[in-house]
């Protein structure tokens, strides 16, 4: 693996939270824009061909990760077992998922990682012969009371592969958008609405002069953002990625890394990721799992530098996997 | 990252051009491949003769009979089409069946196909939708026709017909003939739009549940327009169907030479009335019929061959229109 050479300088805490006084304007979401000393995420302008810099080490990580700061708890699983038909793929996890941390699944192929990922927004109810026990409860709410559209609008979610639709970029989001209410609204007020969920994204600047255009015409790294404008468009509480940067190139990969970081200020993310050095870099939290057991969960500098487990130990140092 | 690419780019100028080495001789080949290979190009060269043969035959002699009035003046009433007389009722005929037949099989073809892809459960009623429109698919038109004959001749159908003076449902109307069209053009739009459903990855259907969709939500919003250009094809195939069946025009639209309407109101009266078709008309004036007019019959032809190939042109252009628009093609082809 050559990725992490790749890797750009992550994040600085310090200069990303200024805004101009008409991006505070162009917000459209009241809560970033009435309380000041929320972290409103920046709008950021990328530059590809910024030269590569070291992941940042551990004790850096651990500042910004205070400066992130671990918010309320948003999701609780409590003994969650999936089983797909006889053969059980998660065998009773219970974890916390917390607002503004990262939470990283890693493990070796068929660990249950994605299972678990996509219990999460009760996804794994299309596969028929899936079956889960235990609780998952959202913000004080078991997910099995809640519908499953509104479920899925509070914890979205991003793939391993792109899956823009085939329309423009406008539409993309805006199909986020546009189905949650009766009446169609119309483009003008949705307009804002897309184009702060492309900034988030980081995307905006690269599609600004055409909005029109076919999503399916972007590159691979700019349609995973895109899916990734698509899913914060409607503000979710939990943000879930399965591998989002497994089809990427390296710079793109960097690029998606960056946005996870800003994100997380007022999400919870849980990704999953097969790369262990993605995980070192993104991740707050890392669950590490095998053969559907979750086998050991804390910070990320206690999981890779302190593992508790022999097995987490052999894995993050690369004996199996 | 660049100095990779700089390296290619500096290469590519230099491309030697593609050279071929040698094949192999045919000589080499087992015969039963020769004899395939040669049938291969022989079945395609001879299909395009065969083509090639009724476009270029229809056109000469559509050129040679072929009079813009005959567009435009009505045919003579009775049988014979002797003399004056052209064939514009015919023309309206095959517009309206067309029309008619599209309207109802277009809404029933793509429903059924995004019920039997994205719901398609319990499975023996799919299992039963999927047999039942292979079996309309199969049947002969005929049977159609006699099929729709009985049920429109039934006295509490009279209002898609007229009545004759005693008082009994004829049966025989533009509504009855384009409802017993939307059968036949049924099939080929209910393939072509299963065809393209299946065709879009799961991955996009899953995007959509992910956003917090409804299945209902992602077929209309997502689905459906994706496979607009597999819709465009299945339209084109049922249209063909419509217009080349004489069939069904014989039996239910009574094949009056002229357009005649039943009772006053404007659009009823002529929707209930009787009339007959392109189709039809060639028939009649072909040197098999009685209209003893085979020149107009030739000409009614081209018209028809001349609609048929605009349509396929028409299909074409949406097809790739929206590859255009949303750089997305499922492959409808035809």
């Amino acid at each position: 693996m050559t990725r992490e050479r790749f890797s750009t300088n992550l994040i600085n805490p310090m200069d990303k939270v200024t805004m101009s006084p008409e991006e505070v304007l162009f917000d459209p979401w009241p809560l970033a824009a009435s309380e000041p000393d929320v972290v409103v995420p920046p709008v950021r302008t990328i530059v590809l061909d910024r030269p590569p810099t070291q992941v940042a080490p551990t004790h850096e990580r651990e500042a910004i990760r205070k400066v992130a700061g671990a918010g309320p708890e948003r999701l609780r699983l409590q003994d969650v077992s999936i089983h797909y038909g006889a053969k059980r793929a998660v065998n009773s996890v219970s974890l916390s998922i917390h607002q503004g941390e990262v939470l990283a699944l890693i493990g070796p192929s068929g660990c249950g990682k994605t299972s678990l990922l996509r219990t999460l927004n009760r996804l794994t109810e299309l596969t028929p012969s899936a079956a889960r026990s235990g609780s998952i409860v959202l913000d004080g709410q078991d997910v099995h009371t809640l519908q499953d559209t509104t479920l899925r609008a509070r914890v979205a979610m991003v793939f391993q592969q792109p899956n823009p639709f085939p329309m423009s970029i406008f539409d993309n989001v805006a199909f986020a958008l546009r189905e949650q209410s009766r009446k169609r609204p119309r483009r003008r007020e949705l307009e804002p609405l897309v184009t702060c969920a492309l900034r988030r994204a980081g995307l905006y600047d690269e599609v600004a002069e055409d909005l029109d255009r076919p999503a399916l015409r972007l590159s691979g790294g700019q349609q995973q953002r895109l899916c990734i404008a698509r899913a914060i468009a409607m503000r979710p509480e939990v943000l879930l990625m399965d591998e989002p940067c497994s089809a990427l190139d390296p710079i793109s990969t960097s690029v998606i890394e960056e946005l996870i970081h800003e994100l997380r200020r007022d999400l919870a993310v849980v990704i999953v990721t097969h790369n262990l050095a993605q995980a070192q870099r993104v991740a707050d939290k890392v669950a590490f799992m095998y053969l559907g057991d979750l086998i050991e969960y804390g910070t990320a500098a206690q999981v890779f530098e302190e593992p508790r487990a022999e097995r987490t130990r052999d894995y993050v140092r690369g004996a199996f996997g | 990252m660049s100095t990779f690419a700089s390296s290619f780019t500096l290469e590519q100028s230099e491309a030697p051009r593609p050279t071929r080495g040698r094949g192999s001789s045919m000589r080499s080949w087992r015969l039963l491949d020769r004899l395939i290979f040669i049938a291969a190009w022989g079945a395609g060269l001879g299909l395009c003769l065969i083509t090639g043969a009724i476009v270029v035959y229809m056109g000469v002699r559509g050129f040679q009979y072929l009079r813009p009035e005959l567009l435009v003046t009505r045919p003579q009433e009775g049988a014979s089409q002797e003399g004056a007389g052209g064939f514009l009722d015919p023309l309206i005929g095959t517009a309206v069946l067309t029309a008619i037949g599209l309207a109802i099989a277009l809404p029933l073809g793509v429903c059924s196909a995004a019920w039997i892809v994205e719901y398609g459960r319990p499975s023996w009623l799919a299992r039963m939708v999927e047999s039942a429109i292979e079996i309309v698919a199969g049947t002969p038109d005929i049977v159609i026709a006699i099929f729709g004959l009985a049920i429109f001749e039934l006295s509490f159908m009279g209002v898609f017909s007229s009545k004759s003076p005693s008082g009994v449902v004829i049966g025989r109307s533009f509504i009855a003939a384009g409802a017993m069209m939307s059968l036949i053009a049924l099939p080929p739009l209910y393939a072509a739009t299963r065809d393209g459903l299946q065709a879009v990855p799961a991955h996009i259907r899953e995007a959509a549940f992910a956003l917090g969709k409804t299945r209902i939500a992602t077929i209309r919003r997502v689905l459906i327009p994706s496979v607009r250009s597999n819709i465009a094809t299945g339209v084109t195939l049922g249209v063909s169907r419509i217009v080349g069946d004489t069939a069904i025009v014989l039996l239910l639209l009574a094949e009056t030479s002229r357009n005649e309407s039943a009772g006053s109101v404007p659009l009823l009266g002529f929707l209930r009335g009787t009339g007959s078709t392109l189709t039809s008309f060639v028939y009649d004036n072909s040197p098999a019929g009685e209209g003893k007019s085979a020149d107009k019959a030739y000409a009614a032809a081209f018209v028809l061959l001349l609609f048929i190939l605009a349509l396929n042109w028409a299909v074409g252009r949406v097809s790739r229109a929206q590859a255009r628009s949303s750089g997305f093609d499922v492959g409808g082809r035809l």
